[in-house]
């Protein structure tokens, strides 16, 4: 039998960490795994659920392997994956990433009728008509008058939020939540800059767009600088 | 080679076929070919808005399908020296029975033989839309300053400005009732324009007098005296590219008065 590690467990205060080697092939690895899993837990007779943090190295896993691997580990009585991380994806998987994270700027009328569908930030130069849809996976925000539909974090992204110049919506959604325009709107001339987001208590808020800021600071992408 | 231009709205009865017959009528007057293709088949009545309709022979769908040559089925207006023609929507057939390539075919025959053909266009987005488009180069869309005409004509140019061999739609706002306007009951001609974002190309006071020219089989536009009929010859005016001032809809409100100055400001 070789002598070296595929697999190594390491306890941290968080729990453990399964490193497996990325130069072994796959079915090796399994069988490890199974070997040594069934090792520790004889050896750990607590009842404590543990989570696990399994790190890959530069091993691609697919979908299924990773499904695999994870049930692998939780047949093991008290072990539960947390993370599968690893340091590789591929091109499709990097080309929907940087999707999600693009701002697309169109210029444009979105009327009545009409839907503009994106993947990642909306940045919209122009009005939303009545009956007009905008939908973004990330962010939706509107220069001009939103006066129809947005619909912000149409992918379950909870934590996008809406902007806009005037905001006059018929209705806005963001993830999986739905508000409707008020019957009367208070006061026309306070609708200028306003953002729309998910509250604690998961209610649509509107605010003034400054307090993004301050509840969503990550919608800062400028690093470094002075 | 003439030009073809649209008259649609999405919404009914705001107005096309009696923009269409008035606009008709007012480049023919200023000297112009013109003739007026009825599309809103199975519910045709520019024939009876231009007192044409007794001398119709044959229909659109008699040239499309063969039945006649384009020249037997052109209804000529009388009342102008071979300047306008009329060719009459079928009344039995449905919208079917027509395709747009068949009717792009036609409108680019008759731009051959005219100034302007002014196409009418029936209510909806369905085919009857569709037909009426399809061989035009410009197009005006018709809204009243109601918020669901408003909402109709909003979707009607998103179509529009799909189509590519179509110049951008300008607007005509019709039926505008002044003391509505000015108590804020209706939407004023700023805040339609500024909705829709596309050039204005007339504004149209309501005045009984359309409605009473109309059911005499006379357009308003053959009348000197009425402000309906100078704000459709001063759309057949701006269609020739001159550029002539909005009318002022009220002499007596100073307010209305700068807008519509304001107006002709950005515009120029
Ligand atoms: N400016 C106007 N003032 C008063 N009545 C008008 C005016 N424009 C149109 N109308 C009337 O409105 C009705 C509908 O007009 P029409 O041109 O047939 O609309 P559409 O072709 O869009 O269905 C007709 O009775 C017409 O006489
Ligand atoms: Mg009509």
């Amino acid at each position: 039998m070789k002598n070296t590690q595929n697999v190594t467990i390491k306890g941290t205060k968080d729990g453990l960490t399964l490193h497996l080697d990325d130069t072994c092939s796959y079915e090796e690895l399994k069988k490890e795994l199974d070997r040594k899993l069934a090792n520790t837990s004889k050896a750990q007779e607590e009842d404590r659920l543990l989570t696990v943090k399994v790190k890959v190295g530069n091993r691609y896993l697919s979908h299924g392997q990773q499904e695999e691997l994870k049930d692998l580990i939780r047949q093991k009585r008290n072990l539960l994956v947390d993370v599968i991380e690893t340091n590789v994806m591929t091109i499709a998987e990097a080309e929907e990433l940087r999707q999600e994270n693009e701002i697309v700027s169109v210029a444009r009328i979105v009327r009545s009728g009409q839907v503009l569908e994106i993947t990642g930030d909306l940045l919209l130069i122009g009005d939303v008509n009545p009956g007009g849809t905008v939908k973004a996976s990330g962010n939706v925000f509107v220069m001009g008058s939103l006066k129809g539909i947005a619909h912000a974090g149409c992918n379950g992204n909870e934590q996008a939020v809406i902007g806009a110049s005037s905001m006059k919506p018929s209705q806005l959604r963001i993830a999986g939540c739905i508000s409707r325009a008020p019957d009367q709107l208070p006061n026309e001339d306070g609708k200028a800059m306003e953002c729309a987001y998910i509250s604690e208590d998961q209610q649509i808020v509107i605010d003034r767009l400054q307090t993004l800021m301050k509840i969503r600071p990550n919608l800062t992408r400028f690093e470094g600088g002075r | 080679m003439g030009e073809a231009i649209v008259v649609t709205s999405g919404k009914g009865g705001v107005g096309k076929t009696t923009t269409s017959a008035n606009i008709g009528t007012a480049l023919a007057l200023q000297g112009k070919r013109v003739c007026l293709v009825d599309t809103d088949i199975g519910l045709r009545n520019l024939d009876v808005v231009m007192g044409l309709e007794n001398r119709i022979i044959y229909d659109l769908v008699d040239v499309i399908q063969g039945r006649c040559k384009i020249h037997q089925a052109l209804v000529k207006d009388k009342r102008f020296e071979d300047k306008l023609y009329l060719l009459p929507a079928a009344q039995t057939s449905d919208k079917t029975a027509v395709q747009p390539e068949e009717m792009k075919k036609l409108i680019d025959e008759l731009k051959q033989d005219y100034d302007y053909i002014i196409i009418d266009c029936p209510a909806g987005i369905e085919q009857g839309y569709r037909n009426a488009v399809a061989g035009a180069d410009r197009a005006i869309v018709v809204t009243t300053p109601e918020v669901s005409a408003v909402r109709d004509a909003d979707r009607i140019i998103g179509l529009l400005e799909k189509e590519e061999n179509v110049e951008p739609p300008k607007l005509v706002i019709n039926r505008i009732r002044n003391h509505l306007m000015k108590n804020g009951d209706m939407l004023d001609v700023d805040e339609v324009t500024s909705h829709l974002s596309i050039g204005l190309i007339g504004i149209v006071a309501d005045d009984d007098e359309v409605i009473k020219a109309s059911n005499h089989g006379e357009p308003i536009a053959l009348n000197p005296n009425s402000k309906a009929s100078i704000a459709y010859r001063n759309i057949a005016r701006r269609i020739l590219g001159e550029s002539v001032p909005l009318q002022q809809l009220d002499s007596g409100d100073e307010g209305m008065f700068t807008k519509i100055k304001r107006f002709f400001g950005v515009r120029s």
